[in-house]
């Protein structure tokens, strides 16, 4: 097996047995950037000469013992609205173009503890807002199953680094679908953890009630180990949860007997893709072989989910872009007169389309004499969505269903009809209003040869449940590989 | 379309988004938000009386901690990043005639 094709696990113990360096590691997959980034444009930075000089920092601690995890080691890719001190993030925005953190996210921080090499930044929506990774201002990120398709997004370069082995795995960032949905169209592995599970401290804020971070990567243990690895209580972020059942790799265990899964049958109707349909409905009858009980019920309230999530996360990013001035960092105009015309400015030609949409949209849903009207019923709904998911948890372990009701669509067919667009988050939605956690695995592709992915949803702080049904279905799959294109 | 956003309403909320939009951008803004404004009218078909708003999905009261400085001096390293800077401080434009 060439090195760039081992998982995150199989690397770092290969480097425990001195079969691997970690520089040996750390070169195969820069030479494998260097060869593919031409094409599919993971990146915004590759930090090559950072990721060298880690690696044989890392070496020595794993050498004298000081670092043994089980991802020491291992070169991941960082999705670039995290902060990294002294590299370059700029949330795919021309407003932070030249913004070098001087501190370091946590979940980044706890990889980094763990002997992670930080190879690079990864490719987004700009400011994570979009589905496709198209509305980056540093160019497209192309799927590597097929570069003429999008890979999803927001944190599709994470997703296409991890298919396309340019890395080992990656951090992304969920606020509606994020991680899952990419994770989908790419055919890897993502998770979204439940909400405040992953410190949200050094993450750039779109809407700070749904955002979670969480791994995007080749298999589920990779999948169980990285979450168990960046979960971590923070006092720095107040709506971190102190939780003392994050040992997740304890859940990969093969059986599910007895697990009930309820498959909503509100997410199968009309506007799926067949063929997504029968992928997903055939990995639940794998998963019933094994002996979980699955039953179809009727969840509720699913298309009131996509208006709710709109209000809401557009609210929340006009309060949190606001930071964005032109006077601390990033992008100034040019030319201006006074103060609020230099605010004006700088955030006009520094924002794209679509943030500037939502950046428009929040702020009116929050101005007065539409605040109750919008914004408050936003949040009335949400709760009404919560109680939904409460009572399908009284009944279920788990919610199975398709992540996103296409495959991956092709360059620029998105862009243009912003409804449309966020239709394609239905499915996926509703788990950032409900704080839960949602895992995406391959469950098949289309007859184009598009990866479809399955959708396993829990109720909060029940990973465990995922990870043991998404492990076990792993196993029964078989190997998920993607046919490599010339 | 049922949400006709007027251009009184589209200059108000730019003041308040701090955004500055060419005609065009006004026009296309105009369009986009009242297409939304309508899809996010389906929320009004559900009866929400009584049911209190939800910020947060979790029980969280306040969280306080001791009020101590645990970063070191940054000041070089923040200023760096200022696209104008002047004896250690953010220069900005003036503000009082």
């Amino acid at each position: 097996m060439s090195i760039v094709s081992m998982t995150a696990v199989e690397l770092a113990a290969a480097i425990k047995k001195h079969e691997v360096t970690v520089k040996e590691a750390v070169e195969a997959v820069l030479d494998n950037i260097e060869k593919k980034e031409d094409t599919y444009h993971c990146y915004v930075t590759v930090d090559r000469e950072g990721a060298l000089k880690q690696a044989e920092e890392i070496q020595k601690k794993i050498d004298d013992g000081t670092l043994n995890g089980p991802l020491a080691g291992v070169p991941v890719a960082i999705k670039d609205n995290m902060c990294t001190e002294g590299l370059l993030t700029t949330c795919s925005s021309k407003i932070l173009y030249n913004f070098v953190p001087t501190f370091t996210s946590e979940a980044v921080l706890n990889l980094q503890k763990a002997g992670a090499v930080i190879l690079g930044k990864t490719n987004m929506d700009e400011f994570a807002m979009g589905s496709t990774t198209e509305t980056s201002a540093y160019g497209v990120t192309r799927n590597p199953w097929n570069p003429e398709h999008v890979p999803g997004g927001s944190s599709g370069g994470s997703a296409a680094a991890v298919a396309a082995e340019e890395c080992f795995y990656a951090l992304g960032s969920d606020t509606g679908g994020s991680i899952r949905q990419p994770a989908s169209f790419c055919g890897v592995v993502g998770l979204k953890p439940t909400y405040g599970t992953v410190s949200r401290y050094g993450l750039i804020a779109y809407g700070s009630s749904l955002d979670q971070i969480g791994p995007l990567c080749k298999d589920v243990t990779d999948c169980a180990t990285i979450l168990e690895t960046i979960a971590s209580h923070d006092s720095k972020d107040s709506t971190s949860v102190e939780r003392q059942d994050t040992d997740f790799t304890s859940a990969l265990v093969e059986d599910v007997k007895g697990m009930k899964i309820g498959i909503p049958r509100d997410y199968f109707g009309e506007g799926l893709n067949p063929e997504v349909k029968e992928a997903v409905l055939k990995a639940a009858e794998v998963l019933k072989e094994k002996g979980a009980i699955v039953e179809e019920f009727d969840l509720s309230l699913v298309e009131y989910a996509i208006p709710t999530y709109y209000t809401i996360a557009a609210a929340e990013a006009s309060s949190n872009l606001e930071r964005f001035d032109g006077i601390k960092y990033g992008y100034r105009t040019e030319e201006y007169q006074g103060l609020h015309n230099m605010y004006k400015k700088s955030r006009s030609e520094g924002f794209g389309a679509e943030v500037k949409r939502r950046i428009m949209l929040g702020s009116f849903v929050l101005s007065s004499g539409y605040y109750d009207a919008y914004y408050l019923k936003a949040l009335r709904v949400k709760a009404l969505i919560k109680k939904a998911f409460d009572e399908a948890f009284a009944k279920y372990d788990v919610i199975l269903g398709p992540v996103a009701p296409t495959t991956a669509p092709k360059i620029g067919e998105s862009l243009s009809d912003p409804i449309q667009m966020y239709l394609g988050d239905i499915y996926t939605i509703s788990i950032n209003l409900a704080g839960l956690p949602g895992l995406s695995i391959p469950c098949g592709t289309d007859s184009k040869g598009l990866p479809i992915g399955m959708q396993l949803i829990g109720d909060c702080f029940k990973e465990k449940n995922l990870i043991r049904a998404a492990y076990t279905y792993e196993k029964a799959r078989g190997a998920f590989v993607r046919k490599e294109e010339n | 379309m049922a949400n006709i956003i007027s251009d009184e309403t589209i200059d108000y909320v730019g003041i308040l988004a701090k955004l500055e939009l060419s005609e065009e951008e006004k026009e296309q803004a105009k369009k986009d938000m009242g297409s939304m404004l309508d899809y996010i009218d389906k929320l009004s078909e559900l009866d929400t009386e009584g049911v209190e708003p939800m910020s947060h999905v979790f029980h969280v009261s306040n969280v306080f901690r001791e009020d101590v400085v645990t970063n070191g001096d940054d000041r070089e390293a923040i200023l760096k990043n200022a696209p104008e800077e002047k004896d250690g401080m953010f220069v900005v434009p003036r503000t009082f005639e």
